[in-house]
């Protein structure tokens, strides 16, 4: 193409800086990542102009870094749009119910300017049926419906959508806070609709009229993925599998009940139908004895998820290690060190894998020992989040001798300060090994007992470390400037309950512009601190969470006062107007 | 075991003579001095971490017969999503004979929550775990004539805690002794005090 100018016959070819616009947009589409367009539109006008022109698909990580009008803007053919908004702390029950995150400001934007808009995905925010009346209203081609940990909506704004997106293909709801209406929202899904390839309404608490949704499945030909909630019980399974054999991910309902052999038998055909069948999920209250009715599907599994399954014993392992082509498993601690032991030596495609705690206030099942054991014979395994009681620096150092693949190394040892179990010393070695050996490492959550040592390490050897995550660890300022000052990819710094003050915070100030976002909470901040900040930094928001008991307001506190909770992002929006009183923008 | 008893006792004797000092919500969160319960807490779980095998079992048998103390635990840790932790405790409890779940609702609050009535010794334990669901949103407010009301501090809103019984009708939490509140409730829903005036006059006037 670049040489278009030196071609002898015919006209002359333009130069190609000044080829038209579409043939940049073609060349666009061929860019894998946003980050890669983003740079191409940094290139030039021209480039600048085509890309965002071109641009369909759009991820806003943080709902309050623009403006929705600006991004409406900027990028005016977007078909698939997905907002982020509470920070991942919010989670975890540190950010106060009013904190902000709504959806309506992005979807009456969007109503106005995006009006072909086909696809939205909203996590973390607050989605009303206000909202979900207003999706159903103003796009007449939307296809897909994405909430990922949302509140604020009930079952009357499922009616909404179902009974005004014509065209709706997925309706996919994972762990959102419904409120029950008791609304028979499915039956809002008209006699002529077909087109559904995705339903998973699993986090709604509430009953389902069983005979419209088979009514449903049976006429929506193309569903792939149909994700139950609980109130479904394990008869019905049956006899929607059997309405439904094309699925290819399905998430079970209530699977417990007494055993009966005509059920088991029922389900045994009824799986036995499902070829196609690759990801399971579910099996709340698995009862043991219904776990070989599952037992022709293993193998042809690449995903199963059983961490809201309490089965334990056996019969898991014994599920478990007939899918032989498991790819990625979620599964709580209650499987244990033996059965990790046997995941190790049967799943050895696994290249993601997850183990919740069943005890959220005990100290935890497992020990390092599974852990190991899967890092030693699991080759593809890039992927781990891993809640246990104890660990060593060997552990770890022979972990990530194994696997300098991971690209994602969660660990949480369930009491906070926890040394190497053997040695009683922190855990710095064992965790500086896995920064120094995973070279890719993108996301690393860090826990146990740890010194500023380990700081010294990520900072200096996690190039490409993107996320980091950290609890109760660090004895000084040094901790948070090593992070700060090296870690050259970092984009989300969440710490809670660290050493850490406002020297530091000041020192590297710069370096947060470079990033999404940091939370901090429970550490050692003054509010003088995050006042020098907002006044150095002004494209970053500076938001303080006050202790609720405080009537003042911030201007007439002291530069002394300690500061609970920091939240910090980069914005090119302003301060956001939506702060509940216990918010203040520094 | 021992040292889960130690704990529940101590609560109750301290929340009889409820205080609104003793209930003053501060955002900072534990780790830090004001809690005697915790700090005994975690020494004693430090002294576990060192001897793990046997007195881990021992710890973990414990915590898991003993209810909940909601003061002792750590806000948002282990850092699992709220969302998790309540589709858990349903599944713990409806496989467990003892469980009894409820929904909250709060007025105004666009969503509900569950807790498990049976998880709690007494009214006191369970506005404590109210306070704990919100996310310490409130604080908790005796009067004289032994009314409770939680008070969301933000901006002073006093909300009535209320429940539907058996037979449908609403009625003041707090009238009744605890194990018959634990059975006819059906339901809870922290009323504005402004509405709560209609409600069935307490039993005890």
């Amino acid at each position: 193409m670049g040489r278009g100018g030196s071609r002898a016959t015919g006209a002359a070819a333009p130069p190609w800086h000044a080829l038209p616009d579409e043939v940049w947009e073609h060349a666009f589409s061929f860019l894998p990542t946003a980050a890669d367009r983003g740079a191409a539109a940094g290139a030039c006008s021209s480039w600048l102009r085509a890309e965002r022109r071109s641009r369909h698909h759009l991820a806003v990580a943080n709902c309050y870094a623009a403006a929705p009008r600006d991004a409406i803007e900027r990028f005016p053919a977007v078909r698939a749009a997905e907002v982020k908004g509470k920070p991942h702390f919010a989670d975890f029950g540190l950010v106060p119910p009013a904190w902000g995150g709504a959806a309506a400001p992005w979807i009456a934007a969007a109503a106005d300017g995006w009006p072909l808009l086909e696809e939205l995905s909203f996590k973390r925010m607050v989605v009303t049926d206000e909202c979900l009346e207003m999706i159903a209203a103003s796009f007449r081609n939307f296809q897909v419906l994405r909430l990922v940990s949302c509140d604020g909506f009930s079952t009357a704004g499922l009616a909404a959508i179902a009974a005004g997106c014509r065209q709706l293909r997925e309706l996919d709801l994972q762990e959102n806070e419904i409120e029950d209406c008791s609304i028979h929202w499915l039956s809002l899904f008209p006699e002529s609709f077909t087109s559904l390839v995705t339903l998973n309404f699993s986090c709604l608490d509430g009953e389902v009229n069983i005979t419209v949704l088979e009514r449903l499945v049976t006429r929506c030909r193309n569903l792939k993925t149909l994700k139950l909630n609980n109130a479904i019980p394990l008869d019905k399974l049956a006899s929607l599998l059997q309405k439904a054999p094309q699925l290819v991910e399905l998430g079970t309902g209530k699977f417990s009940a007494d055993y009966h052999p005509d059920l088991f038998a029922k389900l045994e055909v009824a799986f036995g139908g499902c070829k196609s069948l690759r990801k399971l999920s579910g099996a709340w209250d698995a009862v043991p004895d219904y776990l070989p009715a599952f037992y022709c599907v293993c193998d042809g599994l690449t995903s199963l998820n059983l961490s809201y399954a309490t089965v334990r014993g056996p019969e898991l392992i014994k599920f478990i290690s007939r899918c032989k082509n498991l790819q990625q498993l979620w599964v709580m601690d209650l499987i244990e060190d033996l059965g990790l032991a046997v995941v190790a030596s049967s799943c050895s495609k696994l290249q993601e894998l997850r183990v919740f705690p069943s005890d959220h206030f005990g100290l935890g099942v497992l020990t390092e020992r599974g852990l190991v054991d899967v890092s030693a014979s699991c080759p593809m395994l890039e992927s781990v989040l891993y809640f246990c009681r104890r660990m060593t620096n060997e552990a770890l150092i022979t972990i990530a001798k194994n696997r300098p693949n991971f690209t994602c190394f969660r660990l949480c040892i369930l009491e906070p300060h926890t040394p190497d179990y053997i040695t009683q010393h922190p855990l710095d070695a064992g965790f500086s090994a896995i920064v120094e050996s995973c070279k890719g490492l993108r996301r690393l959550s860090i826990s146990g007992l740890l010194t500023d040592l380990v700081f010294r390490s990520i900072g200096a050897h996690a190039d490409r470390l993107e996320m980091l995550s950290i609890a109760f660890a660090g004895n000084s300022d040094l901790g948070l400037n090593y992070i700060l000052s090296g870690c050259k990819s970092l984009k989300k710094l969440e710490i809670r309950d660290c050493p850490f003050g406002d020297k530091p915070l000041l020192a590297n100030a710069a370096k947060l512009e470079t990033m999404r976002s940091l939370w901090m909470s429970s550490c050692l901040l003054t509010l003088g601190a995050c006042r020098q900040l907002a006044r150095k930094m002004p494209h970053l928001s500076v938001e303080i969470m006050n202790d609720p008991g405080w009537s003042c307001p911030l201007d007439s506190l002291p530069d002394e006062s300690p500061v609970e909770k920091l939240y910090v992002y980069r914005t090119i929006a302003g301060p956001r107007s939506d702060t509940p009183s216990y918010v203040q923008i520094v | 075991m021992s040292v889960e008893t130690e704990r529940s006792s101590t609560e109750s004797s301290a929340a009889s003579s409820l205080d609104f000092e003793d209930t003053a919500l501060t955002l900072r969160l534990p780790g830090s001095v004001s809690e005697p319960d915790r700090k005994r807490a975690s020494s004693d779980a430090d002294a576990d971490a060192e001897d793990a095998d046997q007195s881990t079992l021992a710890t973990t048998a414990a915590s898991s017969d003993a209810p909940p103390a909601p003061k002792a635990r750590v806000v948002g840790w282990p850092p699992v999503r709220s969302f998790r932790k309540n589709a858990l405790a349903d599944v713990a409890g409806s496989s467990k004979a003892a469980a009894k779940f409820v929904k909250v609702a709060v007025d105004g609050a666009p969503y509900l929550r569950k807790v498990d009535l049976e998880a709690y010794a007494g009214y006191d334990q369970l506005l404590r775990a109210l306070q704990d669901k919100f996310f310490s949103h409130f604080t908790i407010r005796k009067f004289a004539d032994d009314e409770m009301k939680l008070v969301d501090a933000v901006n002073g809103t006093e909300y009535v805690p209320t429940y539907e019984d058996k037979d449908g009708d609403w009625m003041l939490v707090g009238d009744v002794p605890w194990k018959m509140f634990v059975e006819t409730c059906q339901r809870l829903r922290l009323m504005k005090s402004s509405e709560a005036v209609n409600l069935a006059p307490r039993a005890a006037q």
